[in-house]
């Protein structure tokens, strides 16, 4: 049974190997849209002119309420239209088509976004407003401020949000297989229906996944433990 | 915008509406009693008991939900014994496959969320308790759990919120609730994009629901003083 997963033209292997480079393409590239939309609608809610804070705040509360398989459909279905209306704007009239790449990428990038902002948001406000009052006596300017005193802290304070964060964007990816993507999920939907084996493939997917999450789940420890190190505990763990 | 077309479209959504309730209701009720089970397990001075605990958790929050729908459905129907079991009635459908995914992948998260509250209970009321003579049944009954279900009630609320939105997956395996009967509307119609909105409009406000009923409760459940 195992030898369908042989890698060569004969096995499943390099098909399902290519699948995971497939998601783990999508969920960096998600999750990349997710930080930094993420931090401009966080700078929004936490800075912006009144009409952009309720915006923003419409944003993450609509996206973190409905499920991300209805956004990636409504990109799915409603995509092209939209950017087709957007190049009709500038005089382009032809036929707009979206790769089931730019699809799954976006919408699960939209979801991360949401959740990505939260976290950012709170690890900004984490860091003690006296800090940034200091800053400013001292006559930093804003962007001095942001790098040297706000940035540091508020990702320290981040990390461990933007690693479910991470997990979160990983696991959506599945979801985009419903537009025919080549990632992982889809690979082994192909694989079962071609050989008749629905558990083995499934079973291989599942593992492969668990791989995925529990590697990066120890870097973010890892990443977490090193932002941390010139923080003294009370209690060392 | 065609009104008609939507206004016609509309009992179909509310009948998908009605089965992601079913899928919601059914599994929380179900995945409730199992993470009690989960909890009990994990904190379970049996080695055995608390390492199977841990490696069911483990497996079911490490990898994606689909994943587990999929096993679900397509997968086991792949064993004759399971085909000739008297399960198979129950593991051919994909409503109920659907609720077993979604029972036992709720039951992981929030039987860990359970263990947190009951380790949060402070150590000198259960010495209290049994200094009183209290026997464990009724020491769980009226002082661990009660406080316990009261400070996991906010994470237990997004929980449900969750849930609500990973039943949309139950359309990957050809049912047709709320997520699904948008997208079978959708393809059919020349309006995919209004459908949409309103089943997301539909989502939000179960969500509102479910976030009142919390904050009912918690104002309910509040400690005196």
């Amino acid at each position: 049974m195992l030898d369908l997963l042989r890698f060569g033209s004969d096995g499943w292997g390099d098909e399902i190997a290519r699948g995971a480079g497939m998601t783990l393409a999508v969920a960096s590239l998600a999750y990349l849209i997710g930080i930094l939309a993420g931090s401009g609608v966080a700078a929004a809610k936490l800075s912006g002119p009144a009409p952009v804070r309720w915006l923003a705040a419409a944003y993450t509360t609509i996206v973190r309420g409905v499920p991300a398989l209805l956004v990636i459909w409504l990109l799915f279905f409603g995509g092209s239209g939209l950017i087709g209306w957007v190049a009709s704007l500038f005089g382009y009239a032809g036929p707009v088509e979206l790769s089931s790449f730019a699809v799954g990428v976006t919408a699960v990038g939209i979801v991360s976004a949401a959740y990505a902002a939260e976290v950012i948001r709170g690890a900004v406000r984490a860091v003690p407003k006296g800090q940034l009052e200091a800053a400013r006596a001292l006559g930093m300017g804003r962007f001095l401020i942001l790098r040297r005193i706000l940035v540091p802290q508020a990702l320290r304070y981040a990390l461990p949000g933007l690693g479910n964060v991470w997990q979160m964007t990983l696991k959506d990816t599945t979801l985009v297989s419903v537009v025919s993507l080549a990632e992982l999920m889809r690979q082994a939907y192909l694989g079962m229906q071609s050989t008749r084996q629905p558990f083995l493939f499934y079973v291989t997917a599942a593992i492969l996944y668990m791989i995925m999450t529990t590697c990066s789940e120890a870097l973010f420890r890892a990443l977490s433990r090193r932002a941390e190190r010139g923080v003294r505990r009370a209690v060392t763990n | 915008m065609n009104i008609d077309m939507i206004l016609s479209s509309l009992p179909a959504l509310f009948a998908g509406a009605w089965v992601t309730v079913q899928l919601v209701g059914l599994s929380l009720s179900l995945g409730f009693v199992l993470a009690l089970a989960v909890a009990f397990g994990r904190l379970s001075s049996n080695r055995v008991v608390s390492g199977v605990t841990g490696v069911y958790i483990f497996l079911f929050r490490s990898t994606p939900l689909l994943v587990q729908i999929f096993l679900i459905y397509y997968g086991l129907g792949q064993f004759a014994g399971i085909r000739e079991s008297f399960l198979w009635p129950i593991l051919r459908e994909a409503y109920w496959c659907a609720i077993i995914a979604l029972t036992l992948n709720t039951a992981a998260y929030t039987g860990e969320i359970m263990r947190g509250g009951i380790q949060a209970v402070p150590f000198g009321q259960i010495e209290a308790a049994r200094a009183l003579g209290m026997s464990r049944p009724l020491l769980y009954r009226r002082i661990v759990l009660p406080q316990a279900l009261r400070t996991i009630l906010p994470a237990y609320g997004n929980e449900m919120i969750q849930m609500v939105q990973a039943t949309s997956l139950a359309s990957a395996i050809t049912l047709i609730e709320l997520t699904g009967a948008a997208r079978t509307i959708a393809s059919r119609s020349f309006q995919p994009v209004e459908m949409f909105i309103i089943a997301g409009a539909i989502y939000l406000a179960m969500n509102f629901v479910i976030a009142q009923g919390v904050r009912w409760a918690e104002r309910k459940t509040a400690a005196a003083g």
